[in-house]
């Protein structure tokens, strides 16, 4: 069942296409409010990408995600204050390390949210988040509470500041795709679909359902907690209530829905339309919080017109093309051929 | 000790309110399997409508019930027909983000309305108070109970007394079965959803008397509420009342006797231990759905 | 040989005794029906050998070793398969990677082996072939025909080469021609060696393929013998028509 070559090379020269792109941007760009914007787009997509491997692969629905980004910029922090890390780009090489602290604390999340399903995890991930938030606004001896918690400031100039971060990102965005793409078509990644379409079924042919949903949310986890250090050193102060916003946990999941929920490239296109969308919104209308009717406006629109996503949608619509001109004019295709089409289409 | 006491008298008189917005917020997701994680932004409405009332034409805050109720009831059947009913597949995640989004919408609006500051409202016995055992009790606090008792018997009675009522819980048991009885499980959906919208309202009314707000302050709000609704066993009333009171105390007592700064912490980490222990609450059926 | 062992299992389910004290052994190779009135406890012993339920009492063992408290993931690891009443798989998985799921990868191994090895699909292709629905093993399990479904489930459940496999009324809601393919398969699947345990309505079906039939009422074994021996059973006789 392997696509036409045409469409393979297309596919790859798309990509590569993207990728070019993606690299040389900063070096077209210069204005640093674009450059900005840019940041926290490929963020996003990194975001979107990492909270897809658990909530579109699944189907567990994590609003709680806010809690690992915010954690990883916090602990990130604390490990560069405590090893004496000078500003520059040594601080890069110790992201990890927020990653790997974050995966220890899904798992301890992730062992007593996974006992429940469906709705119970989508408001259990809601209060864990709340409870890290609490922490974070609570242990003022470690994070320094309500005042904040600050990084080293990097010593470069206004024009390349951004630069940097910019790369940063864009290499957490592409292991997070690269990961995706992988546990996609690893015998892991289809025991993660089972899971969503029947777990009951998935165990009875011996998936062990509670091992897989850990391992997925505790990498999607990790993943979004080394973009959380990187958001901190970015914006170099990190309150509790702003590194760990549960707007920003709402958002990347809306960005899936958009793109398409549990597919490779929805997510980045997801991130890619809305962020800009909600940065010039809070931009423009930030202050009246009138930004915030518009965004919800734009969701409720996603989700009542597209809630399947656009990627599947536009897949649909060129099956469905690609089926009638089959049939169409020439009716040589043979009855199977077009019983196979049509029942790939019914939902 | 007597702070203790006064802890936990003042957790039963709090308890009180939540348990009548997590009884809306169950009574929905009992009969139409969501999440109305806009639950919190429609008790803070409620509280701004009020407010609103109270400023403008100096409406006593529990007087404006007779109107901000029924308005609200109104707005939950709209909100139900609009946004709720045309989700098919996939209800469950969908439905949590649809609803998020009225949460994001209304607290943008109130914010263009209202701004963020905090307002809180006022009336004579909201600092009046009296004395029992030696520790004072604002009359706001008793009134407000009262009146979370009087909603609370409302819709038991409702469900328990009445056709309507054996209608709701019949879809709250199964929903395919109770259509197949007759039961029109859509208009018992939208009216259930208007009556939890409606308990917002007088739910905002107490809360907003009793605590200052802005907003923002949903989010506070619909997280409590959640997990009480988890701790109690989702679609459960009995467990929602029994699970609000419980924790309101406990957070109290938690203020009290560790630091308030705690006190919502205790909260949660109940809901850690609970969840650990048994998974479906209180008074929650396992979900183990089609085997 | 007995290949598996249930000894007085019993569940109760609030007030309610769905399995009481029930008691049966299958032999290795053979092909065993469960049978009684609607509401007599088969599925929930069903559910109570795979590890969908725990039991209250009693005991379960496969090739001597308990099973007893073991998830369902691990009892299908030990080679028990099973299906649901209402044929059950996966909707939005191609027929063939419904297939493929069942395979197992252990631990760390799940994560870097690609989903679709070149002999797993060709064991699959096979199967399907076997069943005769190769033809649809690109289409998406959700738009399958219930027949096609009971057929794959049937195949996907075999993938990981189970011992014993317990079928949830296999001709339930199939039509007469396809209730006879799926009899034929069983007997194939049979003669390779894989033993079966079964719930059905369908007496004519069960009696033509079991050697061995259990019937159960009130949630315990009410009596068991070769299919002539519960015809004639007057207990038998009762439990269907006069309660």
């Amino acid at each position: 069942m392997r696509s036409p070559s045409w469409i393979r090379a297309a596919k790859w020269a798309a990509l590569l296409l993207v990728l070019a792109v993606a690299l040389l941007f900063p070096a077209f760009e210069s204005d640093p409010a674009t450059v900005n914007i840019a940041v926290f787009t490929v963020m996003y997509v990194g975001l979107a990408t990492a909270w897809n491997i658990m909530g579109g692969y699944t189907g567990y629905v994590s609003l709680g995600h806010a809690a690992f980004f915010g954690f990883g910029a916090y602990a990130f922090g604390l490990v560069l204050a405590h090893l004496g890390i000078q500003a520059g780009y040594e601080p890069f090489l110790f992201v990890p390390i927020a990653g790997v602290l974050t995966v220890v604390l899904a798992l301890v999340i992730g062992w007593i949210a996974l006992r429940t399903r469906a709705a119970t995890f989508v408001i259990v991930t809601i209060a864990m988040m709340f409870m890290v938030q609490l922490l974070a606004e609570n242990l003022v001896g470690l994070t320094g509470g309500g005042s904040g918690l600050s990084f080293p400031v990097p010593p470069w100039s206004g024009d390349f500041f951004d630069t940097p971060f910019y790369y940063a990102m864009l290499v957490m965005a592409i292991v997070s795709l690269l990961l995706s793409w992988w546990i996609r078509r690893s015998k892991f990644g289809l025991g993660l679909l089972a899971i969503r379409d029947d777990e009951d079924k998935a165990l009875a042919v011996g998936v062990p359902a509670h091992a897989y949903k850990l391992t997925a949310f505790v990498i999607s986890a990790g993943l979004v907690g080394m973009i959380g250090a990187v958001y901190g050193y970015y914006v170099t102060y990190i309150y509790p209530q702003y590194a760990i916003d549960p707007l920003v946990g709402i958002s990347l999941v809306l960005m899936v829905f958009l793109g398409g929920l549990g597919t490779l490239w929805g997510p980045v296109l997801g991130a890619v339309i809305l962020e800009p969308a909600q940065l010039w919104l809070a931009y423009n209308f930030g202050a009246s919080l009138l930004y915030l009717v518009f965004y919800a406006a734009v969701f409720l629109v996603v989700i009542l017109l597209l809630p399947r996503g656009i990627i599947p949608s536009v897949g649909d619509l060129l099956k469905r093309i690609a089926a009638r001109r089959a049939v169409g004019p020439s009716d040589t295709a043979s009855t199977s051929d077009t019983h196979a089409v049509a029942g790939v289409q019914s939902p | 000790m007597t702070l203790i006491l006064e802890a936990v008298v003042f957790g039963v008189l709090t308890g009180g309110v939540y348990a009548l917005m997590a009884s809306g917020l169950t009574l929905i997701f009992g009969v139409m399997r969501i999440i109305n994680v806009g639950h919190g932004a429609l008790v803070i409405l409620g509280a701004y409508l009020s407010f609103a009332l109270l400023r403008s034409a100096h409406i006593d805050p529990f007087l404006s019930l007779i109107v901000t109720m029924p308005a609200m009831f109104a707005l939950g059947v709209v909100l139900q027909l609009v946004f709720i009913r045309p989700l098919k597949e996939d209800r469950e995640a969908l439905s949590v983000l649809v609803t998020y989004a009225l949460a994001l919408g209304i607290e943008g609006l109130l914010g263009f309305l209202f701004s963020d500051n905090l307002v809180q409202l006022t009336a004579w016995y909201e600092t009046a108070s009296f004395a029992v055992f030696g520790f004072h009790i604002a009359y706001v606090y008793v009134f407000g109970f009262a009146l979370c008792i009087a909603i609370l018997a409302g819709i038991f009675l409702m469900l328990y007394r009445t056709t309507f009522g054996s209608a709701v819980r019949a879809t709250m048991l199964n929903r395919t079965a109770a259509q197949l009885v007759g039961v029109n499980v859509d208009r018992v959906s939208a009216i259930a959803f208007g009556i939890g919208v409606s308990t917002a309202a007088a739910g905002g009314v107490i809360f907003g008397m009793t605590n200052a707000f802005n907003p923002g302050s949903h989010y506070d709000l619909i997280s409590r509420l959640l997990t009480i609704i988890v701790l109690g066993g989702l679609g459960s009333l009995r467990g929602a009342v029994i699970a609000a009171v419980g924790m309101l105390i406990i957070e109290d007592v938690t203020a009290v006797v560790i630091s308030p700064v705690w006190a919502s912490f205790a909260f949660f980490l109940l809901l850690v231990i609970v969840l650990v222990v048994r998974p479906q609450g209180l008074y929650g059926i396992r979900v183990r759905e089609r085997i | 040989m007995t290949l598996l062992e249930v000894q007085s299992l019993s569940k109760r389910f609030g007030g309610v005794t769905a399995v009481d004290a029930c008691s049966l052994s299958l032999d290795l190779g053979s092909i065993t029906g469960l049978i009684g009135p609607n509401g007599s406890g088969k599925t929930t012993v069903f559910n109570l050998i795979t590890g969908f339920l725990a039991k209250d009492a009693g005991d379960v063992r496969f090739k001597g070793q308990s099973i007893a408290g073991f998830g369902p993931n691990r009892i299908y690891g030990l080679g028990i398969g099973r299906t649901f009443q209402l044929a059950r798989i996966f909707p939005r998985l191609t027929a063939l990677e419904n297939m493929l799921v069942p395979v197992r990868r252990s631990g760390f191994r799940a994560l870097v082996s690609r989903g679709q090895w070149n002999d797993e699909r060709s064991r699959a292709m096979d199967m399907l072939a076997a069943m005769d629905i190769a033809s649809v093993a690109g289409l998406l399990g959700g738009s399958l025909s219930y027949g096609q479904r009971k057929l794959l489930e049937l195949a996907a459940v075999m993938m990981a080469q189970p011992q014993l496999v317990l079928l949830d009324e296999p001709a339930g809601g199939v039509n007469p021609a396809l209730i006879e393919r799926i009899g034929e398969h069983i007997r194939e699947l049979n003669r390779q060696g894989v033993t079966f345990l079964l719930v059905e309505h369908n007496m004519p079906f069960v009696m033509g393929l079991c050697q061995k039939i259990v019937v159960l009422h009130r949630g315990a074994v009410l009596a068991e013998g070769t299919p002539a021996d519960v015809r004639g059973n007057a207990a038998v006789l009762d439990a269907y028509l006069g309660s």
